[in-house]
């Protein structure tokens, strides 16, 4: 049997990763001959870690996901710099810009998402290009330009507080920027956040020397000078960063008639309303997803690897509980689920932590003790625990307070003040078994130094951790006897 | 059984315990009573274990007399008609059946002479390829990512005495408070700067002794590790000259490690973000730092996968292959070191050698005077060995020498089945072991005291174990045993010594030129007391106490990254299994148990089997501390006595492997094997908690 053509259109995060899971299956192209189509100059990078590159911790080269001789490696016919112009689905090819056409059996949208760009007066010239001294916060060239318009020092606004407009800001602020966050909304990342976290967070941030203009709008943009706020205010920039949200990328699916609304319709098979086309990550829409993460672009990638090599054609995908986290150097936040369920909600225990002045903030939602939704800020063992228990369906420890601070309480472990509050049977010595009453048995028949005890015991003859607490116990029966 | 004389000496012996790889040195008084002795690794420790170790030198239930199964019952009989009865079976099986219709199976506790032996016995007596050992159990993941890595797997490339100069020490899946205490005291530099990290999924003795504890939920480690690495990487924490200078293959490792960011593992392992980066940030500010593993990270069926993840680790900061730094696998096994290196592993010769290595044939073929082309070559590892037995076109009889494989192998209520499918089943044993009880013919042999032999500890440093004390009557070394058998198997007198020190001459001649070279060690050397670490390759060659320090054992000297991804556990939770148990071991017993819960000290400090539990997760099931619980898999079900232990994650149960019957935590087990190493899942599987029926 000839191996089947599989186009992939878009080598992002979930193209590439696609690419990848198909050739762990598959790994001599024996059932999938793999088409990977780019636009961008260069091989796959990890989106992920954009903000440590503006925030100058990673290097550019140090993101890719693939090297040079990725493709060859993996009898994989890469095109990169170019993309496709139309589908032709009767006729199963894909027309590309350069001129040529690939022929498809089966055919994957992976063409993420673009910038929304807000509609600012002087933001984008007439052809929509954003204007002078404004970048997107989207791709590796983005990052570049952001890195090469934001000297060290100079003030640089962001337009959008949330996940990833605050990666941006926290990176720049780490380069020495000033930088003014400007949000419509009434407290930074309301999508995840409830305010009282959100109002955290913002402050946390403020120390690291961001400013915050929230609730306001940007009405205008002019180069090298900065924005103008509605409320008439101004925010000095050099270079503002835009961070809005993004939309995805339906224009070729919509050309080629497939159902789309937010994004290209998908079932649990990831199958568009064609059957011989699908669409995962950010241009997919699929009923249980929220798009713009690389979770469930790598879950959807699995399953469809699984699909296109016929290596589990029972694989489906039933959606992605998210867990967002924030990666800021210096701030540990997490959020999931149910966030803004109230105290007092019905069929809800809701426990919530607000400690600002130490940067932290937690929220517990629990529906009959399984975690339903959490806000964990400043405290990431909470963090971990909580995110476990999240994705583990494991019911909740009684303990509630311990989970949320992040430290199970003491265990009881054998602290006693005095050699006296120590039960008799506590063992001090756990390499020969030795416990209190013991050596004091050994004690009251005799032994009457720490030597004695050892040898008619052997506390303390193993890896000799308990030798303090053998001299404790000593002293404490020379000065009772 | 007979009850044994009491055994005397002439004089006081200084000797090393018959136990773990630590090999804890120790004296034997006239009276058969020990006492610790200063020895570099223990330090003049001893645990419980240790202090006790004389117990079964004059225990009751030592066997004394072969025995011969009639009438379905193992009644004593004489050596010669035993020895007689089971040559004749094996001729006939092989005239019959072929030669690899006999099965051998070996132990990680057997002296070097007994390991290098057995497999000469089941190569040139027998024929057959079909031997491997327990050690494949043991650190078998370790040992082929150490060959990966560095081209050469010695546990430690360095002497234990080292750590003690340590900055940092990150052990991973480690439990030597538990496993072997003395080793403990070697920590105390790391603890005492602060950086004593311990990776484990329960907070064991160990881990509350750290200055950080990580817990990953089980099945995890790798991607930990994976974690920590991105974090150096992304940290600006790497040591660019020394990959660039010393290793091969960072880019293809990096590639992979890119996609796992702290906060990404963070949500596979449950070890925060913060951690993660602690532990890079911590390991990269130490001048001297040391990440060791052991089989909490090893017995998974990607135990080789998770152990190259943390030694990419340790190549990415540097420290491999410097004096003062370094990565190592604790051995567990009293020889679990020299017992991989001398050929009683399916796919080995004698000097680490492979057998597949047209040069390795004919150069250990010309030790032992047989046409190279006689020899068998690989044959199934362990489990895959067990599995096969008394099945269509699967061996038809084993010999088993210093194992329990009824309680240590995984899946074991599958084993046992196997076992009983068998034409013969023969053990050389010290006492009824779970084993012994199933089979057709039992040897009784010399303990660790009553014999001469040689021991590689954890560290590569071979000790000469001298006979202190005459054996009970009627009781045979392993030795004897192969020699009277190959004869009776048609092969020349004098081709299997009897004598320890002349094995290991022949053992020297047969490691000559191997990764694993022994040539140059001697007797002699080793009662004079010198510190021999091998390679020693000749006998002015004064050993090497720290390997790597100029290259690494690959052609070109450089270390090579691995490129691994993590896949997580065999067997995951589902509804129906929705607990993780994960299987170990305590301080008061060893292995399978067979020698410790006959010692009444030990036994009664630790006398059955129990289930480490989350109070919450035992009320759920209805459960209390202290009740019978009864925890069960897709393979069988073990009942445990319930311990609630409050720092247990939830959803994660942990039993002690050492008990027998129905209280085996290998009923349990998965037997999904490490594709490489072939190494069983040990260390997690899907299983759920209900109350014992019956209890109250």
């Amino acid at each position: 049997m000839s191996p089947r053509n599989v186009v992939v259109l878009g080598y992002g995060m979930a193209g590439a990763r696609l690419a990848d899971e198909i050739r762990r299956r598959d790994p001599h192209g024996e059932r999938v001959h793999l088409t990977v189509i780019g636009d961008e100059p260069h091989h796959a990078y990890n989106r992920v870690l954009l903000s440590a590159v503006v925030g100058g911790t990673m290097r550019p080269e140090s993101v890719r996901l693939h090297d040079e001789e990725w493709a060859a490696r993996h009898g994989i016919d890469l095109r990169l710099d170019t993309e496709a112009r139309e589908i032709d689905r009767a006729a199963r090819k894909v027309m590309l810009v350069d001129g040529t056409s690939v022929g498809y059996d089966a055919l994957v949208l992976a063409t993420g998402s673009t910038p929304w760009l807000p509609p600012v007066e002087g933001l984008t010239d007439e052809d929509g290009e954003l204007a002078e001294g404004a970048v997107a916060f989207r791709s590796l060239a983005d990052c570049e330009r952001i890195l090469d318009a934001a000297r060290v020092g100079a003030p640089v606004a962001v337009l959008g507080g949330g996940l990833l407009g605050l990666e941006a800001a926290r990176g720049l602020a780490g380069r020495g920027n000033h930088v003014t966050v400007v949000h419509p909304a009434g407290h930074v990342m309301e999508r995840q956040l409830d305010a009282g976290a959100g109002r955290v967070l913002a402050k946390t941030l403020g120390d690291f020397g961001i400013d915050f203009r929230l609730g306001r709008f940007a009405a205008k943009y002019v180069p090298g000078d900065g924005l103008k706020l509605d409320d008439g205010s101004h925010v000095h920039a050099d270079l503002v960063v835009v961070s809005a949200g993004v939309r995805a990328d339906t224009t070729l699916a919509a050309g080629a008639g497939l159902a789309a609304d937010r994004g290209v319709l998908v079932d649990d098979a990831l199958r568009t309303s064609d059957g011989r086309i699908y669409a995962i990550g950010d241009c997919a829409q699929h009923p249980g997803t929220v798009s713009g993460l690389v979770q469930p672009a790598w879950e959807q990638a699995d399953v469809l690897a699984d699909l296109l090599t016929g290596t589990d054609t029972a694989a489906r995908y039933r959606g992605t509980s998210v867990v967002t986290r924030l990666k800021a150097r210096g701030i540990d936040l997490a959020a999931l689920g149910e966030t803004h369920a109230e105290t007092g909600d019905d069929g809800a225990e809701v426990l919530c932590l607000d400690d600002p002045a130490r940067g932290r903030y937690a929220k517990l939602v629990l529906r009959g003790d399984r975690v339903a939704g959490a806000i964990v800020l400043g405290v990431p063992d909470a963090a971990a625990t909580i995110t476990q228990l999240y994705d583990r369906g494991v019911p909740a420890p009684s303990d509630r307070l311990a989970l949320l601070l992040g430290r199970a309480l003491p265990s009881g472990a054998p602290n006693a003040a005095s050699p006296a509050d120590l039960p008799a049977a506590a063992v001090v010595c756990r390499c020969n078994s030795v416990s209190k009453g013991q050596l004091v048995d050994a004690w009251r028949a005799g032994a009457s130094s720490v030597a004695e005890l050892a040898s008619a015991t052997r506390a303390s003859t193993g890896c000799g951790s308990c030798k303090d607490a053998v001299c404790g116990i000593a002293d404490w029966l020379a000065s009772t006897t | 059984m007979t009850l044994t004389a009491e055994p005397t000496t002439t004089t006081a012996v200084a000797t090393h315990c018959p136990y773990c790889a630590l090999q804890c040195g120790m004296t034997l008084s006239r009276e058969a009573d020990v006492t610790p002795r200063q020895f570099p690794t223990n330090a003049g420790g001893l645990c419980q274990k240790g202090w006790t170790s004389p117990a079964l030198l004059r225990s009751p239930a030592r066997l004394t007399t072969p025995l011969i199964r009639t009438g379905g019952e193992l009644r004593p009989a004489s050596w010669e008609d035993a020895l007689d009865l089971v040559a004749r079976r094996l001729l006939d099986l092989r005239a019959e059946h072929g030669p690899d219709s006999v099965a051998v199976f070996g132990g990680g506790g057997l002296t070097n002479e007994k390991s290098y032996l057995l497999g000469k016995f089941a190569r040139v007596a027998l024929g057959t390829s079909q031997i491997d050992y327990n050690g494949r159990f043991c650190m078998s993941s370790a040992a082929a990512a150490g060959m990966k890595a560095f081209g050469l797997d010695r546990g430690l490339p360095f002497p234990l005495t080292d750590l003690a100069d340590a900055d940092a020490i990150v052990l991973v899946g480690a439990n030597p408070a538990e496993t072997m205490p003395p080793f403990v005291q070697h920590l105390r530099g790391a603890n005492a700067k602060g950086d004593l990290v311990v990776v484990d999924p329960r907070r064991t003795p160990t881990a509350e002794q750290a200055n950080l504890h990580l817990a990953p939920a089980p099945g995890t480690d790798l991607a930990l590790a994976l974690g920590i690495l991105h974090a150096v990487v992304a940290d600006g924490l790497l040591d660019e000259s020394y990959v660039e200078q010393r290793t091969s293959g960072f880019d293809a490792v990096w590639r992979i490690a890119a996609g796992y960011w702290p906060e990404r593992v963070e949500r596979i392992t449950g070890v925060s973000a913060a951690d993660q980066r602690r532990v890079a940030a911590l390991l990269a500010r130490s001048r001297n730092a040391y990440v060791l593993t052991a089989r909490g990270a090893e017995q998974h069926a990607t135990g080789v996968a998770t152990v190259s993840a943390w030694i990419n680790l340790a190549l990415a900061l540097g420290l491999p292959g410097r004096q003062g730094s370094g990565y190592g696998c604790l051995t567990g096994q009293g020889n679990g070191q020299g017992g991989r290196e001398h050929g009683q592993k399916a796919d080995q010769l004698p000097g680490y050698r492979k057998i597949a290595d047209p040069a390795a044939r004919e150069h250990v073929a010309s030790v032992w005077g047989v046409p190279a082309d006689s020899l068998p070559g690989p044959g199934r590892s362990a489990f895959e060995l067990l599995d096969a037995l008394g099945t269509e076109g699967g061996p038809r009889a084993l010999l088993v020498f210093g194992s329990n494989v009824v309680v240590s192998a995984p899946d074991s209520a599958r084993v046992a089945q196997r076992l009983s499918g068998l034409d013969l089943l023969v053990t050389a044993d010290l006492v009824l072991s779970e084993t012994s009880e199933l089979a057709d013919v039992v040897l009784p042999v010399t303990q660790w005291a009553e014999e001469d032999g040689t021991m590689t500890n954890l560290e590569g440093r071979i000790l000469l174990r001298r006979k202190a004390i005459d054996p009970p009557e009627g009781v045979r070394t392993d030795l004897d045993v192969l020699a009277g058998l190959a004869e009776r198997l048609g092969q020349p007198e004098g081709r299997f010594p009897t004598d320890a020190e002349t094995a290991f001459t022949e053992l020297r001649a047969a490691s000559a030129g191997g990764p694993a070279d022994y040539s140059g060690i001697s007797y002699d050397r080793l009662r004079e007391g010198e510190a021999l670490y091998w390679p020693v390759p000749d006998e002015a060659h004064p050993g090497t106490p720290r390997m790597f320090l100029d290259a690494f054992a690959h052609a070109d000297g450089r270390a090579r990254f691995e490129p691994v991804e993590h896949t997580g556990p065999a067997e995951p939770q589902d509804a129906d299994f929705p607990l993780l148990a994960t299987t170990g071991r305590v301080l008061q017993h060893y292995q399978s148990g067979a020698q410790t819960r006959l010692v009444a000290e030990l036994n009664d400090t630790v006398p059955e089997v129990y289930v480490e539990v989350h109070p919450d997760t035992a009320e759920r099931a209805g459960l209390a501390h202290g009740d019978l619980a009864r925890v069960t898999s897709r393979r069988g079900a073990t009942t445990a006595r319930v311990r609630c232990v409050g720092s247990m994650r939830q959803d994660v149960v942990f039993l002690p492997f050492h008990f027998p019957g129905d209280q085996r935590a290998n009923l349990l087990t998965n037997p999904a094997l490490d594709p490489t190493s072939r190494m069983p899942e040990f260390k997690v599987c899907a299983v759920r908690l209900t109350k014992e029926d019956g209890a109250e």
